[in-house]
């Protein structure tokens, strides 16, 4: 409520459906709290942002015995083919049976209410990725610009 | 509080977290200071979700009600 902003920065480095939800959940959440939210997406994090690829990140079940599964099942099991698309599957089943909007959508609604999106830009250099690949509002830097962000942060969050 | 007091409503009925609050936010934001707005949500987090998000804004959240697993807020705007 004060003169200045509440300011938050976020390291988003996992490409799992999984683990793209919460550094957009906590985005979008504090950005409506009027919090100034920024997000690095590093490494495997930055398919979230890419066009290409976020709507279709998958779930590994293999050495993630978390997996909810409807029988019970070895987790070596997950080296099998077809396993990482139906836990994948299995997972967006959960996800709409709660209404929770798409990672497309959520990034979306992240955008909308202001929240800065960084790809690092090493992780475009050896991927092979383009700006042009990323979802329309994404900057491009590194760890410098990030962290003269963080430095002023009140939350500093690594996912 | 009455329904008939509010000057918008808005049903978050059914979404859970982060949706209720973020979309709360959006009609607040929408809305003239002074002016109340009615949110109806199911999310069993979003008393105390959508309280503190009313309070880091600087709004005012008027009155909670929980009945038949819905909670009603009524907020006004300030800011």
């Amino acid at each position: 409520m004060g003169e200045k902003k509440k300011r938050m920065a976020i390291i988003a480095s996992k490409g799992t459906l999984d683990m793209a939800y919460p550094p957009l959940i906590l985005a979008s959440t504090a950005a409506a709290m009027d919090v100034e939210v920024g997000i690095f997406f590093t490494l495997y994090g930055v398919d979230i942002v890419n066009k290409k690829k976020n709507h279709s990140l998958k779930v590994a079940p293999i050495a993630n015995p978390a997996m909810p599964s409807p029988i019970p099942f070895p987790n070596i099991l997950g080296v099998l083919p077809g396993m990482t698309p139906m836990a994948t599957m299995m997972m967006k089943s959960m996800i709409k049976k709660i209404n929770w909007p798409t990672i497309p959508e959520l990034l979306n609604t992240c955008i909308e209410a202001g929240v800065r999106m960084i790809a690092c830009t090493p992780t475009l250099e050896m991927t092979g990725v383009n700006k042009d690949d990323l979802v329309g509002g994404v900057e491009v830097a590194g760890a410098g610009d990030f962290l003269d962000f963080a430095l002023d942060a009140d939350i500093s969050l690594f996912v | 509080m009455d329904r008939s007091q509010a000057n918008t409503i808005l049903d978050c009925k059914g979404l859970n977290c982060p949706m209720p609050v973020v979309k709360t936010k959006k009609a607040i934001d929408s809305m003239q200071s002074g002016q109340i707005l009615l949110v109806e949500a199911t999310d069993k987090g979003a008393k105390a979700d959508i309280t503190a998000m009313v309070k880091r804004t600087g709004n005012e959240l008027l009155e909670v009600e929980e009945k038949d697993n819905v909670f009603t807020f009524f907020i006004k705007k300030i800011k």
